[in-house]
């Protein structure tokens, strides 16, 4: 029995274009409320990844811990509560890329802490090894250093759970490896890459038990008060070089066979 | 200001490329800042990896080692990080970005009362103070930053200098005592596909990005998967690249669809994949912007091959744009290399 607590919160939608603003509290996006959000991915991975854990494991729990605007979280959680069930802790408060992850970190510590009846020793504390915002893969570390878990993987693609009841893990390392672990149980923090499952297909009856405690859920959102935090940003631009494309058309594939491995035998 | 540059040895008892890269880059940002630096090593036996770097110009070298420090582990890491920075009395602290002090890093940081970042692709003396740079939203734009707490522990991505060379020597390194708890997890071992079933090729020079094209309908109305992947593994294995492909062909072999057996999430390139380093990248049968965008940020010179002229993501960001049959063209190619 787990009570499996999945950290992950939203971000613009991968095929917009993003483009850098200078905000009142430090950089911004160009209109950040406006773009279309999605549940962070590799945090999507992370809570199917923990659903289908649970429902392996009877009578363990997930809560998804999301730290986000309140209006944009509730847009998100549309889709989102039609996957997998889970309980929903809002943090109201922005989750863009340039905030600090040691500020959210402590929100999102803090929100963990104040769960009633939170026993560590069943606690797998979950979330993408990064976001697609910050992509700096620090907030998990810094919450379970908080909450005194010093069991950490990240890049996890599989947990299995040994009859023994250690936990046996998968984690990317360098060269398209996986780096095997034993850990003796939990607590344990694992930030997930891709993991092996699908998304989910959207289920409307999950949807209605999950939306029955995620509305007051977000009706009590705390505000989080995460900002920049020491940092000072002297510069954020997008990268300007285009490069000038050569089209190459109507060439026989012989030629073109012959330019490339030129090109790839070249210095 | 102190910094140190921290790095832990490999299973061989030397230091990565990585290491030697983020080595120069500190030993340049010491140099512009007029500071002294030094060095701290992790591993099983990291005395010879410090003789190795003795003329680097640090002014101490201290080490933790042991068999529990051979192993890549958050316990015993962040402990051996800390103990290190303590000892060290760093303000700054920089180390290669491996994933093994990824993981570590920013729990390191917390235990000292500091801050980390990671991914850093810059890092400069500006006022007498570090400045660095890093991408955000997934490569998509660069920031340069500033922070006032310290100790600040930056995590310096591969290719941020050219490797560190110089004599090796005596580093009159000085042990550092840890003693760490019984440890809750071992490292059991590795798993990695055969040695010629490995596409991921780091340290190769050029990284062949596969489309799911490959897997579309041809003109002559088949699908040939099969031809694909022979063309691929054959191109690989005559090139020595590295395999990256494109979410919608790995996705493919989710759904039960005829696949390239050989690939996996581990080759995605892009937003929610890797951006890997290589001085050329090859594309093929690709469409979708990540893969010519965030995939290949890092990537030097850049080609595509695509049916499609008006592939809008190649252009601006491919150097050369090949409209043609990748299948036809990559049959040559094998032929000219093999
Ligand atoms: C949340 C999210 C995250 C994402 N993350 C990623 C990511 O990390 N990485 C990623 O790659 N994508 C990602 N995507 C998907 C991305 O937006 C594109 O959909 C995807 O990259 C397109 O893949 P493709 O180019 O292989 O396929 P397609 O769009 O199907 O393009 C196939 C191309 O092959 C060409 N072709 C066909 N036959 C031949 C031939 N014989 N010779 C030459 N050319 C041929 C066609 O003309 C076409 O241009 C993400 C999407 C979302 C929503």
């Amino acid at each position: 029995m787990y009570t499996i607590i999945v950290c992950g919160s939203l971000v613009p939608d991968p095929l917009q274009t993003l483009e850098p603003i200078s905000g009142p509290s430090g950089p911004a996006l160009k209109n950040e409320m406006m773009l279309p959000a999605w549940l962070d991915p590799w945090a999507g991975h992370a809570l199917y990844e923990a659903a289908n854990l649970a429902a392996h494991h009877p009578g363990s729990k997930v809560w998804l811990v999301c730290l986000g605007p309140k209006a944009k979280l509730q847009q998100v959680m549309m889709t989102v509560a039609q996957k997998v069930p889970f309980e929903l802790i809002a943090l109201d408060g922005s989750a863009g890329g340039f905030t600090d992850a040691a500020e959210t970190a402590a929100a999102l510590a803090d929100a963990i802490s104040a769960i009633p009846g939170l026993d560590l020793s069943k606690l797998l504390l979950c979330g993408g090894w990064e976001s697609a915002s910050r992509g700096a893969g620090a907030t998990l570390q810094l919450v379970g250093e908080r909450l005194g878990i010093t069991d950490q993987f990240q890049g996890v693609d599989s947990l299995t759970i040994e009859p023994d009841g250690s936990l046996r893990i998968l984690e990317r390392v360098e060269g398209g490896k996986h780096q095997v672990s034993v850990c003796t149980g939990p607590p344990a923090v694992l930030g997930w890459a891709t993991g092996n499952l699908p998304e989910p297909r959207n289920n409307p009856q999950v949807g209605m038990a999950n939306m029955r405690g995620i509305m007051p859920a977000l009706q009590k959102a705390k505000p989080a008060a995460v900002g920049t935090g020491d940092i000072t940003f002297t510069a954020v631009s997008l990268p300007t070089q285009t490069r000038a494309t050569q089209v190459i058309k109507d060439l026989p594939p012989e030629q073109i066979a012959a330019d490339l491995v030129a090109w790839i035998k070249s210095e | 200001m102190s910094t140190l540059f921290l790095a832990h040895t490999e299973a061989d008892g030397t230091l990565a490329k990585a290491a030697l890269e983020a080595l120069a880059a500190t030993v340049q940002f010491a140099a512009a800042l007029g500071t002294p630096f030094s060095v701290g090593l992790i591993g099983d036996n990291p005395g010879p990896a410090a003789d190795a770097i003795a003329s680097c110009g640090a002014t101490r070298f201290l080490t933790i080692s042991g068999a529990a420090f051979a192993q890549a582990r958050y316990a015993s890491d962040a402990a051996a990080a800390e103990a290190l920075c303590r000892a060290a009395a760093a303000t700054v602290v920089t180390v290669p970005a491996t994933s093994r002090w990824n993981r570590v890093l920013p729990g390191v940081a917390h235990r000292l009362g500091g801050r980390a970042d990671t991914h850093v692709t810059g890092l400069a003396a500006a006022a007498g103070q570090p400045q660095v740079s890093r991408w955000f939203y997934r490569q998509r734009m660069e920031a340069t930053f500033t922070r006032s707490t310290r100790p600040w522990l930056l995590a310096l991505e591969g290719g941020i200098a050219p490797a560190w060379q110089g004599a090796a020597g005596c580093a009159h390194a000085e042990a550092v005592a840890l003693t760490l708890p019984a440890p809750r997890t071992s490292v059991v071992g590795f798993q990695a596909p055969a040695s010629d079933q490995q596409t991921i090729r780091p340290d190769a020079d050029l990284l062949f990005v596969t489309g799911a094209g490959w897997t579309k309908k041809q003109a002559d109305g088949q699908v040939k998967v099969g031809e694909a992947g022979t063309l691929i593994l054959d191109f690989l294995r005559l090139s020595r690249s590295s395999l990256g492909s494109t979410k919608s062909l790995v996705d493919l072999g989710g759904e039960g669809q005829a696949i390239l057996p050989f690939l996996s999430h581990l080759n995605q390139v892009g937003q929610t994949g890797s951006t890997p380093r290589h001085a050329k990248g090859l594309a093929t049968c690709c469409h979708g912007e990540e893969p010519h965008t965030v995939g290949w940020r890092f990537i030097g010179e850049r080609r595509a091959i695509s049916l499609d002229a008006n592939c809008g993501w190649a252009r601006g960001k491919a150097d050369i744009l090949y409209v043609a049959d990748a299948f036809a063209v990559m049959k040559k190619v094998n032929e000219l290399l093999g």
